[in-house]
Formats: structure tokens, C-alpha cells, sequence
């Protein structure tokens, strides 16, 4: 690792990160660190229930508790509109109306049905246990294939049935090149139910002077600008007297991309008692009530020659939306859409994706958002056909990789650059050989273990995204643009304020290494500012991978419309032609007179006092900048894996797992490793560990961390990380996302090695024990 | 009804009536305002919520306060003094240990704890000694190496 105070702080080095200090001392600030004078303690009621009407709601019992405030239903408080989705792939997709707090029916267990108001958070719980809830239950579907049936009881009744949408993509020849194939392989991969867990759940401290009727909400997200529009909408405020703050935020995920319900009940609620409400989401509830991930079937088939080129694919996704739309829900299965072809030129696609209503939670983004389930399908089907074919795994790959960038793929992306070979010769580089591989195996087998490898060759689509398409190709509400301010003060020092909201990929470190390279102004001096909206600009927040694609390349062009001011404030103290100033290390020289010179901070302090300024120059020095990205950026890279599988217990341990990932130009290498080592976690819990269950009823079975197990430290292996540096042509910085590419990647490259151990062409995920050993007793290699 | 305790905290003897079920990371956070011990589940899975009870590393929502009664807790604020990071803090951070940071405090106090029973562990004995705190944010890795780099009382 480079050490960085040798070489400054500026972009490439690794750089330790500002934000550390107060998190390691117990000085970070998460929502629930906050208390206001007054402030009461919100506890809610929820749906027993999958799918019911509510036929009566007895709150005279809670309200007598001690310590209520008030017990709230959906009479109690009105709302301008319904739970946001941002998101309408074809125009015209019809958008059930979910008021925030039940009124009526519910749809999921776990859905809001009432509040508990209390002067602290013991007090409201057990009040909220004294809310005596009458339901007239109705027949539920919990599965897409129950909701899919014939005369399947509807989610909405307003919807001619329980598809909310139906997304194609067919090229004119794919039915010629199935006829024409040597072989065609087909099969069916699930990408089964998840749950984020960040390890802080969800929690907003709402604030609503009654007064004056601004409303303040303090929310663990990753969206406070789209939180602040959307509570005015919803609770019909003006939105220039809304201020939402993310503080400290306990990762995200994707799970904290939304608006909830429980964020507009908190603000009505306020507004409705006329004090402070904190909500604290205890784990249990967020298992039964944040928006889970995945939950999504490919039936897919390839087309190919003998000799492995695919000629054609048909992909048809079922995508299980849940029991109503949450902000980007139906954009999800849309990426995967986008991204069904992989890292391979195939020619001919048609693609379908079934969008399916069910009496669960949500389903949103998580970590990836459609392109983790693009990619394990068409990894595991590539991995399918070189077992058909009885070609290798790798060689399959590199026999369908684009050779030329930009690459336009069949569906109409355009993959910005690429070298997908580079990544997959350095992990073999990086991998024992076959010979030495087949030694182990036969050495494992006398142990009682089964050795496999896997691999993956993985391409995304991040950095959302060119504002035009976001509303042509995707049905975007927002565009995909993203804003920063440079300010210099008359001192010297820089306030960076950017529209991104970190919750942890270290965004105020990576903002000054940009400023300490454009500016010439020390790492130290540099202060990052987010997530309150009322300082910044308006911004999209930390999601898809794009926060350093596009919210820091609007740091940079900040950075750099600032410096070309100051070199016009430069010339006139110079008395020279701004033409004839060089900058470097933060000074402005004359050419051929270096003693003749300015620092940045000196040009600074003359722009604040505006004396003296070049004509038609403004006093100081504060650029916003918004920046609109020309298109994604389109990471890649090759993951490798070995894996041992116990032959009595069919349990499996990751022995080894090599990341070689292109991000592009890299702004701070120790920040990339880091979100790749958590994103390869990630997707290993999917792979062997993660799954959210209901039962026929509806009723979550993993409604806490003991039945659903996210991998500890002895779950998963030490991670080796390199790198391949293709810049982007996308944006000035040259780089590329890098936050959600271990999770694409991870996955299949670990089924796939549990795979090629067992000798079987796939299995279904999570592949707990269980899974495996009913996979040998059934012919697998054991 | 409320009962008395008395726990010295961080070095303070704080004297208070609490009810008989506060769990003592509420008692830590709400009435002594020491924020920095987190709550990640209900469930003591993922130990975001460790502190130290007597010396030994404890999850703080399976403790209730009046069992800490006549106790010595130490929380994150106790481990730093004076502003200088402790060895584990600044392992932590020159290794890129924590990103989100909410499971760090946490991650921290069993880490410490972790050295003090064995001093010189291996990777794989370290991992052991951290099953009991979740991270969703870094994979582990570099959780692992600020342990091991701790351990070895070397600073980059």
C-alpha cells in the first residue's frame, strides 16, 4: 500500500480515512444518538396478518397505558398521497395507491396498521401490545406461481390481475439462430428472496413546528433530498420548509434508498401532536417491514455452436414485487433487463420480464439491484454450457467476450470500455494450475472433502445515469445528474458540499484527495459536507454504485470551474496574462518568473476582500456545479474461487477467493479494496447462508437474525483483491463504480465452485448444508 | 417499581432508580447519554452493543441494569484517553476496519478483549474471537488485519 503522506494525499494514494476518528471514539451520530425537548417515542402496530380487512381497531385499553401520548390509525391522519415509487418503466404502468397507514385492508404482515405516541420507547411498546387490531382475513398469494395461477385471489383490486407490468426486449433473428444452434441449454436460476441487514436498522426523528410549519426529519437514509420531496408531497407541505438531515448512517445497502411509510407517519405524527417523534425500527421489524431484494426467477436458454460461441439467449425473469411499490421497485427486474446478456457479445436476444404482485414485503434495490441477478443467471448458463460442451469454463468466456470498445450490446447498452481478457489472464495468473489443482483434489478426496473452483466474468452498468435516460429508457421520476459546491474561505480552507450521502464508503476522505489534487489545498484543510438539505444543492444521493462517477466527478469540475477563476484573480495580482500562469502544488507562477508567484490560498483571500478584481470578475471564490453523466460507466472484472465440501455434511468453506476488478482510474485503492471485500461478503451470504422464507400463510419464518444468518468473520475467507485499470471515457476522472461489484461477482463464482465440486450443473441458492447433501445423496460426485 | 443501582461507568459511579427490565445498553445510552454502544438487534447476534462488564466483554442488551448493579462497565467513550486513539482504535483505522462505523464500537471492545486473553492470535483464531460481532460493511478482511496488526504493535 502506498503511504501517503510521501507522495500527499491526493487521488491515488491510500489515504486513511477522516471520517474514522469519531466512529472508533463512539463520537459518530446515528439517529437514534438524537433527542429533542418533548420528543416522543413511536411505536407501531402491525398487520398479523398477510392479506385482510381491518374490520376494527380498539385503541382505548393502549391509550389509558402509562406514559401515552396519543394512539393513531389510519383515520387519524391524512395524507396528500401514498407511499412514492419513482419509477414507471413503461409510462402508463398503473401505481396501487398505499396510504401510509393501513386504512382498510392490509396486504403484507408487517404492514403498518397504527402508532403508539409515548414519552419513551418501553412505554410505546407496550401500549403498542395493548392495540386490539380485528381482521377479516382474506385469501392470500405468497408465491409469484400462487399469484400467477388461474382465479388467483387479487393483491389489488383495482389491477386486472396480480402482473403489475410486463418489460420485452426481442432482436429480429433469435428464433433462425435457436434453429440454426448445434446446442441449446436450458435451465432455470433463482435468485432467491434477501434481506439487507444493515447493521443500523431504520430510524427518523421527525420534527414539525406547528408554529411555523417546517418540518425537520433527522432519517437514517441514503436519499434526503428525494426524502425531503417526497414528504412534502405526501404530507402536503411546502418542500422549502422541509430540512431532512441524514446524520451517521449505519449502511444502507439499497435498503435505505426509499421513502417509507413509517418516515411520513412520524413527520403526520408530529405535526399531529405537536412535538418531536423519534422511531427506532428494532430488527424484527425490519425483517417483517423494510423493503427486501432478489426474489426473482430466470428461465433461461442459450443458443451455441459446438465450438461455443452463443449465437442467441432467451431469458424470461419472474420478479416477485411484493404486496405494493416502493421507490424503485419495478426498476429493478428493468436493470436486469438491461444487463441479461452479461460480458457477452451475443447477437440475438429475447428477454421478458414478468412483474408479479404477492402479500409480502416489498421488494427493492439491494446491493446490485437487478444486475446480481442478471449476472448469476447468465454465469451460471455460461458455466452450463461449457459443461455441455465439455469445454472449459474459462476458454467458453473468452470465446464470447466483446473485442472492441464502446461494445453496443443486442440490448442497446452502450459498454463504455473494456478489457475483459486483462482481468480473466491475471486471475488465472493469480490461480494455481490445473495439475497442481487436481493434486489437492485427489488429496482432499482421501479427507472426506470435494474440491471445486469457480469463476465468474462479471460487467455492470452503474453511475446512474444521463438524465435523458433515466426518463426515456428507464421511466425515471428524477433525472441521474449530480451537484457539488467548492467554496474557499478567506483563510484558505475548502467546504466541499456534495449532493451524494455516504454511509460509510468514505466520501469526505475521496472529495479532498480530488480537491488536494485540483487545488493544490492539503487533504487536512478540506471539509466535506452532506446530507442536509439545507446546505446543499439538491443531490441523488449514494446508491448504484455511481456516488464517485458522477457526484465526485461534479467535485472535480467544481474544483476545476474554481481554479479557472482564480487564475483570472491570479493574473490581475500578478500583473500578468492568466495565459502565462502555471499552477502547480496550489500556486500560480508566471511562466519563466517562478518567484513570481501566488498561492491558492493568497488568490483566496484577495477574491473574499474583491479588491481589485479583474473586470467582469465576482467577488470569492464558490462554484456549484451540477453534472449530467453522457452515459453509465461499466465496471468489470474476473472472480475466482475454491471451495472444500464436507462429503458428510455437505457443508462448504471458501479455502481461497481472488477479486480482479477494472473500476477505472482509483481515486483511493485502500477505499476500492474495502467495498470490494464487503460486496464479495455480500454475495458469498447469498450464495451459501442468505434467504428470507414465508410460510404458506405468509408469515415471515426468518423474522430475526437467528433464522436468518448474514456470515460472520469465520464464514468468510480472507479476500484477495487486485486490479486492471481501464479508464472510462464517461466522465474526466476516468473512473468507474466499484460498491456493488463484489456482490455481482461473488455469487456465482461460489455456486459455481459448489458446483463443479459436487459434479452437478447447478443448485439452487443458499446452498446451506442441507442443499448440498441432499444434492450428493441424489447422484451428485460424493 | 423502580429499583436503586449504583455502576461506575468509565471511571464515574452514577447512582440512579431505573425500572427492573431496562437493559443496560438503554441504561448506558438514554440515561447516561454514552451513544457510542449501538443496538443492531433484538436478538444479541450481532454484538454492535459490547462493552465491558468486570473486565469481560459483554453484549450490553442481554444485560439488564440492575444486574450490573456494584459493577465497573467500560463502553467505547472509556477506552481512548485524552483524545489518543487506543492501539485497537488506531489499527482499526490505518487497516480501513470499519466504513459505516456502527458495528465498530462494538467490534472494538471485543477486539481488545480478544488480545487480552490471546495476546499473539492467528488469523483463523482471530476470526473465532470476533464471531460474535457482525459487520455487514467490510467483509471482514480488514477487520482481521487491525486485530493482527494491533496484536503485532506495529503502526504504519
Amino acid at each position: 500500500m502506498a503511504i501517503a503522506t510521501e507522495q500527499g494525499k491526493g487521488i491515488g494514494q491510500a489515504v486513511h480515512r477522516k471520517e474514522d476518528k469519531k466512529l472508533l471514539t463512539g463520537k459518530g451520530r446515528y439517529v437514534d444518538d438524537l433527542k429533542l425537548p418533548g420528543m416522543q417515542h413511536m411505536a407501531v402496530v402491525r398487520s398479523t396478518h398477510a392479506h385482510a380487512d381491518i374490520t376494527g381497531i380498539d385503541t382505548s385499553k393502549a391509550k389509558g397505558m402509562p406514559g401515552v401520548t396519543a394512539v393513531l390509525t389510519g383515520d387519524d391522519l391524512e395524507f396528500a398521497a401514498g407511499v412514492p415509487c419513482a419509477s414507471n418503466p413503461t409510462g402508463d404502468m398503473v401505481h396501487p395507491v398505499r396510504p401510509p397507514l393501513a386504512k382498510g385492508r392490509v396486504r403484507h404482515a408487517g404492514e403498518p396498521v397504527a402508532v403508539v405516541l409515548a414519552t419513551d420507547r418501553y412505554a410505546a411498546a407496550d401500549a403498542a401490545a395493548m392495540v386490539e387490531v380485528s381482521y377479516s382475513p382474506l385469501p392470500a398469494v405468497i408465491t409469484p406461481e400462487q399469484a400467477l395461477a388461474d382465479g388467483a385471489p387479487k393483491v389489488h383490486e383495482e389491477l386486472d390481475s396480480n402482473v403489475g407490468l410486463v418489460l420485452a426486449h426481442k432482436t429480429d433473428n433469435v428464433d433462425d439462430a435457436f434453429a440454426k444452434a448445434d446446442v441449446v441449454v436450458k435451465h432455470t436460476i433463482r435468485n432467491q428472496r434477501l434481506i439487507h441487514v444493515p447493521i443500523e436498522t431504520r430510524g427518523v426523528v421527525a420534527d414539525w413546528n406547528t408554529a411555523s410549519d417546517e418540518l425537520t426529519v433527522h432519517s437514517s437514509t441514503q436519499v434526503p433530498h428525494f426524502l425531503r420531496t417526497f414528504l412534502a408531497i405526501v404530507c402536503g407541505v411546502s418542500e422549502a420548509k422541509v430540512r431532512a438531515i441524514a446524520p451517521d448512517v449505519g449502511g444502507g445497502f439499497g435498503s435505505k434508498l426509499n421513502a417509507y411509510a413509517e418516515e411520513f407517519i412520524a413527520a403526520a405524527a408530529s405535526q399531529k401532536i405537536g412535538a418531536p417523534v423519534k422511531w427506532i425500527e428494532e430488527r424484527s421489524e425490519a425483517m417483517l417491514a423494510t423493503c427486501h431484494g432478489r426474489a426473482q426467477d430466470a428461465h433461461m436458454e442459450l443458443a451455441a455452436t459446438k465450438d461455443g460461441k452463443v449465437l442467441a439467449m432467451r431469458a424470461h425473469y419472474v420478479q416477485d414485487y411484493g404486496s405494493y411499490l416502493q421507490m424503485l421497485t419495478p426498476l429493478i427486474s428493468q436493470l436486469t433487463l438491461l444487463m441479461s446478456p452479461g460480458a457477452y457479445a451475443i447477437p440475438e436476444v429475447d428477454v421478458t420480464v414478468t412483474n408479479v404482485y404477492t402479500n409480502t414485503v416489498p421488494t427493492d434495490a439491494l446491493r446490485g439491484a437487478g444486475r446480481p441477478e442478471a449476472t448469476h443467471a447468465i454465469e451460471r448458463m455460461m458455466d452450463i454450457l461449457a459443461l455441455e460442451l465439455g469445454m472449459s469454463r474459462t476458454e467458453i468466456r473468452r470465446r464470447n467476450f466483446p473485442q472492441e470498445f464502446p461494445f453496443t450490446t443486442a440490448i442497446g447498452l452502450m459498454y463504455d470500455s473494456g478489457d475483459y481478457e486483462k482481468t480473466l489472464d491475471k486471475l488465472l495468473e493469480l490461480s494455481d494450475s490445473k495439475d497442481e489443482f487436481e493434486k489437492r483434489r485427489a488429496e482432499a478426496d482421501g479427507r472426506g472433502k470435494l474440491l471445486g473452483r469457480g469463476l465468474s466474468t462479471w460487467v455492470e452498468v452503474c453511475g446512474f445515469v444521463p438524465s435523458d435516460v433515466a426518463r426515456s429508457a428507464l421511466g425515471l421520476t428524477p433525472g441521474g445528474w449530480e451537484s457539488s459546491t467548492v467554496r474557499m474561505h478567506p483563510t484558505g480552507k475548502v467546504t466541499v458540499i456534495t449532493g451524494t450521502s455516504p454511509h460509510g464508503q468514505g466520501h469526505a476522505t475521496s472529495w479532498s484527495q480530488i480537491i488536494e489534487t485540483e487545488l493544490g489545498i492539503p487533504f487536512d484543510d478540506v471539509e466535506v459536507i452532506h446530507g442536509d438539505t439545507a446546505f446543499a444543492p439538491y443531490g441523488l444521493g449514494t446508491y448504484g454504485s455511481r456516488s464517485l462517477a458522477v457526484g465526485g466527478t461534479a467535485v472535480h469540475l467544481a474544483a476545476t470551474q474554481l481554479r479557472d477563476k482564480a487564475r483570472l484573480v491570479a493574473a490581475q495580482m500578478l500583473e500578468a496574462s492568466s495565459d502565462d500562469l502555471d499552477f502547480e502544488g496550489g500556486t500560480f507562477s508566471v511562466k519563466g518568473s517562478p518567484d513570481k508567484s501566488v498561492t491558492m490560498q493568497e488568490v483566496a483571500f484577495r477574491a473574499w476582500q474583491a479588491f481589485d478584481m479583474p473586470e467582469g470578475v465576482t467577488p470569492g471564490l464558490d462554484e456549484t456545479v451540477f453534472f449530467d453523466p453522457p452515459n453509465c460507466v461499466f465496471p468489470f472484472g474476473a472472480h475466482g474461487c475454491e471451495v472444500e465440501v464436507d462429503k458428510e455434511t455437505g457443508k462448504v468453506e471458501i479455502t481461497s477467493y481472488i477479486a480482479v476488478d477494472d473500476c477505472g482510474n482509483v481515486i483511493n485503492p485502500m477505499i476500492v479494496d474495502g467495498q470490494v471485500h464487503g460486496g464479495v461478503a455480500h454475495g458469498i451470504g447469498q450464495a451459501l447462508y442468505e434467504g428470507a422464507v414465508y410460510d404458506a400463510n405468509g408469515q415471515l419464518l426468518t423474522g430475526s437474525l437467528v433464522e436468518y444468518v448474514i456470515p460472520t468473520a469465520v464464514e468468510i475467507p480472507s479476500i484477495q483483491t487486485h486490479r486492471t485499470v481501464t479508464p472510462s471515457p464517461t466522465n474526466p476522472l476516468g473512473v468507474k463504480g466499484i460498491g456493488e461489484a463484489g456482490t455481482i461477482a461473488s455469487t456465482p463464482a461460489v455456486v459455481g465452485a459448489v458446483c463443479n465440486a459436487l459434479g452437478v450443473r447447478d443448485l439452487d441458492m443458499p446452498l446451506q448444508p442441507e442443499t448440498v447433501w441432499r444434492a450428493m445423496q441424489e447422484g451428485g460426485a460424493a | 417499581m423502580k429499583r436503586a443501582v449504583t455502576i461506575s461507568v468509565n471511571g464515574v459511579s452514577h447512582t440512579t432508580e431505573v425500572e427492573p427490565r431496562t437493559l443496560l445498553v438503554h441504561f448506558l445510552r438514554e440515561h447516561l447519554n454514552l451513544t457510542g454502544t449501538h443496538v443492531g438487534c433484538d436478538t444479541s447476534n450481532c454484538g454492535a452493543c459490547t462493552v465491558w462488564l468486570d473486565g469481560m466483554a459483554v453484549k450490553s442488551c442481554t444485560v439488564l441494569a440492575v444486574q450490573a448493579n456494584g459493577s465497573d462497565v467500560t463502553t467505547i467513550e472509556g477506552v481512548s484517553a485524552n483524545g489518543d486513539l487506543h492501539p485497537m482504535q488506531r489499527a482499526f483505522h490505518e487497516t480501513h476496519g470499519l466504513q459505516c462505523g456502527y458495528c465498530t464500537p462494538g467490534m472494538v471492545m471485543t477486539a481488545i478483549k480478544l488480545l487480552e486473553s490471546n495476546p499473539d492470535p492467528s488469523d483463523d483464531e482471530i476470526r473465532r474471537g470476533l464471531e460474535g460481532n457482525l459487520c455487514r460493511c467490510t467483509g471482514y478482511e480488514n477487520i482481521v488485519a487491525a486485530v493482527r496488526q494491533a496484536a503485532s504493535g506495529v503502526t504504519v
